[in-house]
């Protein structure tokens, strides 16, 4: 599991001080988990009558425990590491209980001298879609509610409100006329989202990304009113992700499981971008009309863009200074 | 501390006795409470899905009542100001009145707000001390304060002045007149802070409004003494307790003023928004005329304000307004519009079209309006325990003189009651 996560991301600083959290968790976990096997051989000889309807309670038990000590997690920007590296591990645990699936969930926190950016080319993207699938395959968003963090606005040339844009359109694409925009969090600098949250739930890291801590929202969605980009995402109902879709390469402030009534969103691709990978829908993006970087590093991509094109950004006057600019060729 | 037990016993037991019709009544409001009950175990167990809010319109009519019922909690200072602060007699005499209608308001208020949250069982996540505040940047946490501090406030001032009257002694005015003055204030600041929570949303052009706030609480000071002059009528035909037609009638002129003041105010925002058809207007003409063929609130809306400008026409004859059998059904009509104007009209439109233009529409499911109808019950049946135990102390029915038993042998032998 550990090796595919290295092979996976290429190995980075960052990796290897949040292994060293998983390890001492792991042998804190190995007691935990002995106690465990006595009291599962217990009800075993108890139960006596099937071995395996014995475990599969216990197993039930083990996730009951887990979702109420889940319950009583704290705050996870007030956890010091002990606490953090404890709580990953019963999420891990719980992701097998729950799904079967063997996931890792890494708290790599920002690297230093990052500020994540994004620039998006509206003449060449072709309004494929292919971001959209990549993201929600990538975040392991509800299958059942179409939840889908990028929108794409199919927009008649001429007209550059994103207002006058269709986002439902089910046609072959490119149409001959049109043009395509794509929205997703902007993960501004001023983020409005986060000023609203009342119990601190959603914040801004240190190398920009809003992020938002699901287990401590309480599903208020004040957030949700307050952007003015139409970012957020609520689990209106418990998500469900197929157990053979569900991406095990997860981060605490990513794409780890939600469960329903809290609040997510675009993280940036968090579990990939602070390991030096760029998001999903970069990555997928067949015309190359997505860019992403680090402001901070003057020989980026995304710096030449900037300096280099004529660039604009939605809704500049309410002052937000979203990382996310659209250009053209 | 004994005589505290009692006090309470014997408001316990006031409020489980009555006639039949009350008893019907009492039984009607418990119907709804089971409905919503029923309502909650549903939307508690499938999610908020069981609603009819999507990412698009992501309030509905839980917030909608919200809002709509912290004014009318805020409306009872319309009794307090003339009764503790200009020392009016007649309003003296039914301000508990307007302080327990406040407190059932500002339950009916937190409970709409507990309704509203996708993890209700997280709730401590915003309590001081146990849970992170994010105070003062959250105007959430803002109105977390205040509605508290004068759901408290509105609790003591009675209790005290109650407590005293039961006791047959005249409440000291040097303990509770400083915590009417703040309560007098807090008044303000509860709607205005609600107020603010919509305002504060600066991309929302239909929200992010200055008159708002000053429009909150000329709506509130309308609907809150409307509902309080319906509520004076009921307890003239069911209770002996005396409401002079003086206190109705100069209740009615100081509604009648906020009234005014609402209209105004409306009307300038109804000129702001369709003297000019930018795209922040987006979310009036939805609400008044509809957007490309979407036009589920439009009759409400019009209806809302046609009901509004009659009433309040109605009120400004003296003739007619001081003609209980016209005033009443006008308080009720006003009441009804404004309701509307603030439940429909106000948080559901400024969500259609969405941030990015999209027009998605909202319509509250069963459940909704199930726990909606149960929250209403609840709040009605806290008013009702509360004006019979003020009744009942007032007019003398309970006190601590005697022994127990025999007052409420007495009190069961009085008049029927509410």
């Amino acid at each position: 599991m550990k090796d595919d996560k290295g092979n996976k991301c290429g190995g980075c600083s960052g990796c290897s001080s949040s292994d060293s959290f998983a390890d001492m968790a792991l042998k804190k976990k190995g007691s935990r988990r002995g106690a465990l096997a006595a009291l599962l051989g217990g009800a075993a000889t108890a139960a006596a009558s099937s071995a395996t309807a014995a475990i599969a309670t216990d197993e039930e038990k083990e996730l009951k425990r887990i979702k109420r000590n889940e319950f009583f997690q704290k705050y996870y920007r007030v956890m010091d590491e002990d606490e953090r590296a404890v709580t990953i591990k019963r999420f891990e645990r719980k992701s097998k209980l729950q799904y079967d699936v063997d996931a890792t969930i890494d708290d790599t926190s920002a690297r230093p001298n990052t500020l994540f950016g994004y620039a998006f080319n509206i003449s060449k993207c072709e309004g494929s879609r292919k971001c959209i699938d990549a993201c929600i395959t990538e975040n392991n968003q509800d299958r059942t509610s179409n939840m889908a963090y990028i929108k794409l606005f199919e927009m008649e040339e001429g007209i550059g409100s994103v207002h006058e844009g269709d986002s439902e359109y089910s046609h072959e694409t490119p149409v001959d006329g049109k043009y395509y925009m794509g929205t997703q969090c902007f993960h501004c600098e001023n983020p409005p989202c986060t000023k609203a949250c009342p119990t601190g739930a959603t914040w801004k890291e240190p190398d920009g990304i809003v992020v938002v801590d699901y287990n401590w929202c309480i599903g208020c969605r004040y957030c949700e009113a307050a952007c003015p980009y139409f970012a957020r995402r609520f689990n209106w109902k418990e998500p469900e992700v197929p157990k053979d879709e569900i991406n095990p390469y997860q981060h605490y402030l990513g794409n780890r499981m939600r469960t329903k009534g809290v609040m997510e969103k675009c993280t940036f691709c968090i579990q990939r971008t602070r390991k030096g990978l760029n998001p999903a829908c970069v990555e997928a993006c067949p015309t190359g009309a997505r860019v992403f970087g680090n402001l901070l590093d003057p020989d980026s991509e995304i710096r030449w863009i900037l300096a280099n094109k004529k660039v604009f950004r939605l809704k500049e006057d309410l002052g937000t200074e979203p990382k996310f600019w659209y250009y053209m060729d | 501390m004994r005589s505290i037990l009692n006090f309470f016993i014997s408001g316990l037991v006031v409020v489980f006795s009555g006639s039949v019709k009350y008893y019907l009544w009492l039984g009607l409001l418990l119907t709804l409470m089971l409905f919503g009950a029923y309502g909650y175990s549903i939307q508690f167990k499938e999610g908020l899905v069981a609603t009819g809010m999507h990412d698009h319109v992501s309030w509905g009519i839980y917030i909608s009542n919200f809002i709509f019922f912290v004014g009318v909690a805020a409306g009872g200072v319309m009794l307090v100001i003339p009764a503790y602060i200009m020392k009016d007699k007649d309003f003296s005499k039914v301000v508990l009145i307007g302080e327990g209608l406040a407190v059932a308001a500002l339950v009916m208020a937190l409970m709409f707000v507990l309704a509203d949250l996708g993890g209700v069982m997280r709730f401590w996540h915003m309590l001081p001390g146990i849970g992170y505040f994010h105070f003062p940047e959250s105007m959430l946490t803002w109105d977390v304060l205040v509605l508290n501090g004068y759901l408290a406030l509105n609790l003591a001032i009675p209790a005290y002045i109650l407590y005293c009257r039961y006791n047959g002694r005249e409440p000291v005015k040097k303990i509770y007149v400083p915590f009417v003055i703040l309560s007098v204030f807090w008044a303000f600041g509860i709607h205005l802070v609600t107020a603010f929570l919509l305002v504060s949303v600066a991309a929302n052009s239909f929200w992010s409004s200055a008159i708002l706030g000053p429009r909150f609480l000329a709506s509130a000071f309308t609907a809150g003494p409307a509902l309080i002059i319906v509520i004076f009528s009921i307890i003239r035909q069911a209770s002996a307790y005396k409401i002079s037609d003086d206190t109705i009638n100069k209740l009615a002129m100081v509604m009648m003023f906020a009234a005014y003041a609402n209209l105004v105010m409306l009307f300038s925002e109804i000129f702001k928004e369709f003297y000019w058809n930018s795209e922040h207007t987006a979310h009036a003409r939805y609400l008044f005329f509809g957007l490309d063929g979407h036009h589920a609130v439009t009759p409400f809306i019009w209806s809302s304000v046609v009901s509004n400008v009659l009433a309040t026409l109605l009120i400004s004859f003296r003739r007619l307004r001081e003609n209980h059998a016209v005033l009443v059904p006008a308080c009720l009509v006003l009441f009804g519009a404004i309701w509307v104007e603030k439940g429909l009209g106000l948080v559901i439109p400024g969500f259609i079209p969405s941030q990015l233009g999209e027009i998605v529409e909202y319509l509250p499911t069963f459940v909704e309006i199930f726990v909606t109808l149960g929250i209403i019950g609840f709040g009605l049946f806290t008013l009702t325990a509360l004006l019979k135990v003020f009744i009942w102390v007032e007019t003398g029915a309970i006190s601590s003189k005697g022994g127990f038993a025999e007052q409420m042998d007495a009190a069961i032998k009085k008049k029927d009651q509410t």
